[in-house]
């Protein structure tokens, strides 16, 4: 919990000294806002002793130029609270955007990509909205309660006993209410989220919902939800809805008290111990008394409801990133040549089963390697250790000759370029979208990839060619388009090694065929790995591997394989049956 | 504010439910009375009885609170008559029945506050339940076309953030507005008993309030529209990066796009700081109001006493100090309410932008069906003659009443699809499909082919009548598919789409979606028919392995072999399968193709592939091209023909 607050304070940083001018500022306005009804009880007891109209006019300017310095400290709180607020929300979005571009591929797998587009906003939003209530009303409340009783005390004395009654009274009540409701909240608010979750799915499966005409169990399986949400929240509410005839009853009980004792004192002690003045203060400040306390209540309850927020949110920050640069980088990469050398891996430490075992393979500098396997069989796990986006569990991956674990990441990153499967184009133009490989890439270099991908093509026909804007995940470029751009991208790396995962899958047979002879000629230095599905992909590799399960269960050329692995051809002739190929 | 776990959707709620931006032209927020009345009336009719004795009890209670006033006020002039003497023996028993009149009152008060709060929080859970159960009805019987044309965000914004703020609305916001109404009018009330020229000061100090209010809540509402828009930026960006977070890993582009963030957060600071800090100003600018309202009052009381002035009050009362001392207290209770109001202001507006919306959901209109031709059970007679069946017989029969002359034909469902130049146009002016005709002959497998947009799963959409043809007929067994029953339409074709949607809950339960009263044996035999058993029993818990999020633990072509099988269990005449195949790897493909194959075995089949090894074996192959057929035949014909489709399948063509 400390380590949790001393986290999120560490992001207040710049706005320390608003943050800590807002609850002094406060003090200010709840002084004054104490004070006025001391003075005006005085004033009304002049005036009933029937005072010279100078004597109110004075108490008047006096009480004027209080609620004067009231306003100019409540205001500048508030202009200061929310600067202080703002800011803090601000640097705590940096620090977790920051965070994330330091996470390796484990750490992003670990949090789903919509669960971090959460923790950096609604969860941020929920937090900011806990410490201004913190910087603002958490001082002020208190503060409110301990001046208007000590005012109480000053001008009714025993009178202020009272508050002794009453307030613990509140107190345990409030206490209660929260400590009942408050476990209930959290059960109903999951029901809830689970409720919104099943009209979610019955949204975006409307149409599985009406082709198997559904809609009437659809209905009920609602229907039956939504009346289990209605009647806890139900329960719940009603328990927190006592707080308000509580509040009642001890603000009346206050009332009776005081109209009853303190006309008693004034009327005995002929004004001396007391006065009209004083009686209606002291209602005033009853009110304060009690409302502080429930104010602070609510202010309990809704920290508590983010303090799950600020779990989420610290959650991200404490995230340690798997992968760090070594202590003495390499930041040459010599040549392209790769060597996995009895490796295993699993993607977290307590998986059970590993995704590559006894993974031994040679790649020489220069060569194209075909890899071909079903789903499941690994494929892209194994090249994702290239690049060091996972460490091994064993063994060791060298490039170049260097463990991967020795490079300086951005220098091997740069020379080990890969293509993702799942890959993603940006909002903004094309050029902007290639200047991703090498920010500094002049337009000819630009073209220059483009043709090698053979998107040079389509992207002149487009009216504004390479100024093209693209939307949201390249949602106005077809899919083999979006591939093909996605290599263009990573080419311009002028990597030593390009790593293809399924990335021309949308593509047709012959495109691909021209993006292969492309690389053959233009960029015979440079070692491509190609992982595919289509044998037509692969077949005139250098050499192609075949994994099945995890393991590498055959390396050869296409004629050694179809010769030999019966994988190799169980695939080719699924694929080649009758005609020549498929058009996928 | 709700914290939650699941936060796709209330984020997307977030960001785009959000009230603001259309709802408030020129940044101004308008209350819209209209929906208010239509709010309140539902109210009414949903709880008759509960939702007066609510109103009363605020009512009752807020007419109580401002009461303490009145007995200071007689308190006082008790304690002013006998103070002098300090004779407390008489004072006493006068104030004692004042107090203890005062007392009852209160316990009157509490036991309204309570019983209002109590029946409140039933009257508000309950409307909210009838709401969303409302809306969740009338959503199921809205046309697809409402789902395609409507964001899934958007739709579920009206579950997550609009109800949220009618929650507010009618727990908090009405109630205490009526209470906040009721007590100015009764203070004003009482306020004019004692004295107009006092109350006349104080309802002048209420104008400048509401003005202030007004101007800076005008100023504040375009700064929070301002914000709304800069935390949609941030959010826009902040889920594109997440998405491509591992891209930005592989190109080391943290640093670019860390600094990218910083703009757009810098930006999204000086939105929210400008737009908080008119909001927090609000409040101690109107309590400051207050007591510089207080101050005047003092002031004005003690001068109107010391200068004897003539005092005009319903009561006829003259100026005395038992009646300025009230006054004050009701001061501090009228800004009080005040300010209480200027603060329900805002989130009233947008409760009401909230329940507009919801009943704009509501209002929808719903799926037309005018079919009267019914799918029943059916007994074929020897001579071939079709009589209805209560029970299940495993035939099907269309009935067909004639209105003419009140007969009513048979006819057995066999799987008879006929679509006769057909022309459809998603919008009435871009006709998407031109003159199509297909012809599917019970047991046929029909394949179409062609690139993204050239109109094969419109087609799909307008055989199971998702969307409705423009021209042409389309005839199933040899009747018009308007005649028939939707749902029974429906019922009689199975379908099996790219995008698989599973719904929370175990596996067996979502094969058996396909036929709610499937034994366990039945779902078990269609899982092996699509060959999705084999993965299914190497799964944890086998058939009972509980799927969330759509089945996010499995994997793409694991969920569309579930897809089949809860198709299968379903075990219609007629069977569409829109690229049900495509994440399924060729190798594993053509492991499922004899389970495919026997699936799809005496049913009129209709197939959407890219991959044409699929589709390759059908008995008819339609090439569409731009919502027209341009070749039709089977697979050796249309590669004799050397067109369109073989130039695909040779791969000189690219499909997308």
């Amino acid at each position: 919990m400390f380590g949790m607050l001393r986290k999120l304070m560490g992001c207040v940083r710049e706005y320390k000294k608003v943050s800590i001018l807002t609850p002094i500022l406060m003090v200010g306005e709840v002084v004054m806002e104490c004070l006025i009804p001391f003075v005006v009880a005085e004033l009304v007891n002049q005036i009933k002793a029937g005072c010279d109209i100078s004597v109110i006019v004075k108490h008047g300017l006096v009480l004027f130029a209080m609620a004067c310095i009231s306003l100019f400290f409540g205001g500048l709180a508030g202009i200061t609270g929310s600067k202080a607020s703002c800011g803090f929300a601000k640097n705590l979005r940096h620090d977790l955007y920051y965070r994330i571009q330091e996470y390796s591929f484990e750490n992003i797998d670990k949090f789903s990509t919509s669960s971090l587009v959460t923790r950096l906003t609604t969860d941020v939003a929920n937090v900011q909205m806990s410490f201004m209530m913190l910087i603002r009303i958490a001082i002020r409340s208190p503060l409110m309660f301990i001046f208007a009783i000590v005012m109480a005390f000053i001008m009714g004395g025993k009178m202020a006993l009272m508050f002794v009654v009453v307030v613990p009274i509140l107190a345990f009540g409030l206490i209660m209410v929260a400590k009942k409701a408050m476990p209930l909240f959290r059960s109903v608010f999951r029901k809830y989220d689970r409720l919104n979750e099943s009209v979610q799915e019955n949204v975006k499966g409307m149409r599985v919902v009406k082709s198997f005409v559904r809609e009437e169990y659809e209905k009920e399986k609602f229907n039956f939800a939504a009346e289990d949400v209605c009647k806890d929240f139900t329960k719940a509410e009603r328990i927190v809805v006592l707080n308000s005839p509580l509040m009642q009853f001890c603000l009346y009980v206050n009332m009776i008290f005081v109209l009853s004792f303190g006309s008693y004192l004034v009327v005995s002690t002929k004004g001396v111990a007391m006065d009209v003045g004083q009686i209606s203060s002291m209602v005033t400040y009853g009110f304060m008394v009690l409302s502080s306390l429930m104010v602070l209540s609510m202010i309990f309850v809704m920290l508590t409801i983010s303090a799950e927020s600020a779990e989420r949110v610290v959650e991200v920050l404490e995230e340690k990133p798997s992968l760090t640069n070594p202590v003495n980088p390499v930041y040459e990469v010599k040549d392209g040549s790769v060597v996995f050398r009895d490796v295993n891996f699993k993607y977290s430490k307590t998986a059970d089963r590993y995704a590559l075992s006894d993974i031994d393979l040679t790649i020489r500098s220069g060569e194209t390697v075909g890899i071909l396997g079903g789903t499941g069989s690994s494929k892209t796990s194994l090249i994702q250790l290239i690049s060091r986006l996972y460490d091994v569990t064993d063994g060791s991956v060298t490039v170049g000759g260097v463990d991967v674990r020795d490079y300086d990441l951005e220098s091997l990153r740069n020379q080990v370029a890969v293509v993702l499967q799942k890959n993603v184009l940006f909002s903004g133009t094309i050029k902007e979208n290639l200047r991703w490989g090498n920010a500094e890439a002049t337009d000819e270099e630009l073209m220059e990839a483009c043709r090698l991908a053979q998107a040079s093509e389509f992207i002149e026909s487009f009216p504004d060619k390479y100024d093209t804007y693209i939307e949201q995940g390249g949602a106005n470029v077809s899919g083999g388009q979006k591939q093909r751009l996605c290599i263009a991208r990573a080419l311009l790396k002028k990597p030593k090694i390009l790593i293809l995962d399924d990335s021309t899958s949308a593509v047709d047979t012959r495109t691909d065929a021209l993006i292969r002879k492309a690389f053959r000629e233009f960029i015979p230095e440079t070692t491509k790995i190609i992982i595919a599905q289509r044998v037509s992909s692969v077949q005139d590799a250098d050499k192609i591997v075949i994994m099945d399960g995890g393991r590498i269960v055959a390396v050869g050329t296409h004629e050694e394989l179809l010769a030999s692995n019966e994988i190799y051809q169980e695939v080719y002739t699924s694929q080649n049956k009758g005609g020549d190929d498929d058009a996928e | 504010m709700m914290p939650s776990k699941k936060e796709e959707m209330r984020h997307s709620a977030d960001t785009k439910g959000m009230p603001g931006g259309d709802k408030m032209p020129g940044g101004k927020p308008k209350m819209n009375k209209g929906m208010l009345k239509r709010l309140v009336v539902m109210l009414y009719q949903f709880y008759p009885v509960l939702l007066p004795v609510i109103v009363v009890c605020i009512v009752f209670s807020a007419i109580i609170s401002t009461i303490p006033a009145a007995f200071m006020q007689k308190v006082i002039a008790v304690i002013e008559q006998y103070a002098g003497a300090g004779d407390w023996t008489n004072a006493k028993v006068e104030i004692l029945k004042w107090v203890l009149l005062l007392a009852f009152f209160y316990v009157l008060s509490i036991v309204a506050e309570l019983v209002s709060a109590q029946l409140g929080a039933i009257l508000t859970q309950g409307y909210l339940k009838k709401m969303r159960g409302e809306m969740f009805d009338r959503m199921q019987n809205l046309p697809i076309k409402y789902f395609d044309q409507n964001g899934h965000g958007d739709i579920m914004s009206h579950y997550t953030n609009d109800v949220d703020t009618l929650r507010q609305l009618v727990s908090q916001s009405l109630p205490s507005l009526i209470r906040a109404v009721v007590s100015i009018s009764a203070a004003l009330f009482l306020m004019v008993y004692y004295s107009v020229w006092m109350a006349l000061i104080i309802i002048a100090g209420v104008l400048i309030m509401t003005m202030v209010t007004k101007a800076i809540g005008g100023r504040s509402a375009l700064y929070f529209v301002r914000q709304q828009k800069a935390v949609g930026r941030t959010e826009g960006f902040i889920e594109e990066m997440m998405n491509g977070q591992k891209v930005v890993k592989v190109f080391c582009h943290e640093k670019q796009s860390g600094a990218d963030f910083d703009a757009i957060n810098d930006a999204l600071y000086e939105d929210s700081k400008r737009a908080n800090q008119y909001a927090n100003m609000l409040m101690p600018i109107l309590n400051n109001i207050g007591n510089v309202l207080y101050v005047v009052v003092a002031l004005a009381g003690g001068a109107f006493l010391l200068s004897d002035a003539t005092n005009v009050s319903l009561s006829g009362m003259t100026f005395s100090i038992s009646m300025i001392v009230p006054f004050l207290t009701m001061t501090r209770q009228f800004t009080g309410n005040i300010s209480q109001v200027s603060q329900q202001v805002n989130s009233i507006v947008m409760g009401l932008a909230g329940a507009e919306r919801i009943f704009d959901l509501i209002d929808e209109a719903p799926e037309v069906d005018d079919g009267y031709v019914t799918l029943v059970n059916a007994v074929v007679a020897p001579d071939g003659t079709v009589t209805e069946s209560e029970k299940r017989t495993g035939t099907w029969a269309w009935k067909h009443p004639h209105q003419a002359d009140g007969s009513v034909t048979y006819t057995l469902l066999r799987g008879d699809v006929r679509l006769d130049d057909v022309d459809f146009g998603y919008e009435e002016d871009k006709m998407v499909l031109h003159n199509v005709s297909v012809f599917a002959e019970p047991g046929q497998k029909v394949a179409f082919v062609g690139a993204t947009g050239a109109g094969k799963t419109t087609i799909t959409n307008l055989i199971n009548r998702f969307y409705d043809i423009a021209d042409g007929k389309i005839r199933y067994d040899g009747i018009n598919i308007n005649k028939i029953k939707k749902a029974d339409l429906r019922r009689s074709l199975g379908i099996v789409l790219q995008e698989t949607n599973l719904f929370t809950g175990t596996v067996m339960e979502n094969i058996r979606y396909g036929k709610l009263d499937a034994t366990d044996e039945e779902c078990i035999a269609a899982a092996k028919l699509a060959g999705a058993d084999d993965f299914i029993t190497r799964l944890p818990k086998g058939y009972e392995t509980e799927l969330s999020g759509n089945g996010a633990n499995l994997s793409q072509g694991q969920r569309q072999l579930l897809a089949i099988a809860r198709a299968a269990v379903a075990d219609p005449p007629v069977m569409i399968l829109d690229e049900a195949t495509s994440s399924i790897d060729t190798r594993t493909e053509a492991i499922v193709q004899k389970g495919m194959d026997s699936l799809m075995e005496g049913r009129t089949v209709f197939v959407i592939a890219h991959r044409l090894s699929t589709v390759k074996n059908s008995d008819v192959i339609m090439v569409l091209d731009h919502g027209r057929i341009i070749e039709r035949g089977n697979h050796e014909k249309l590669i004799a023909e050397k067109g369109t489709y073989y130039r695909l399948y040779t791969g000189a063509f690219e499909l997308e």
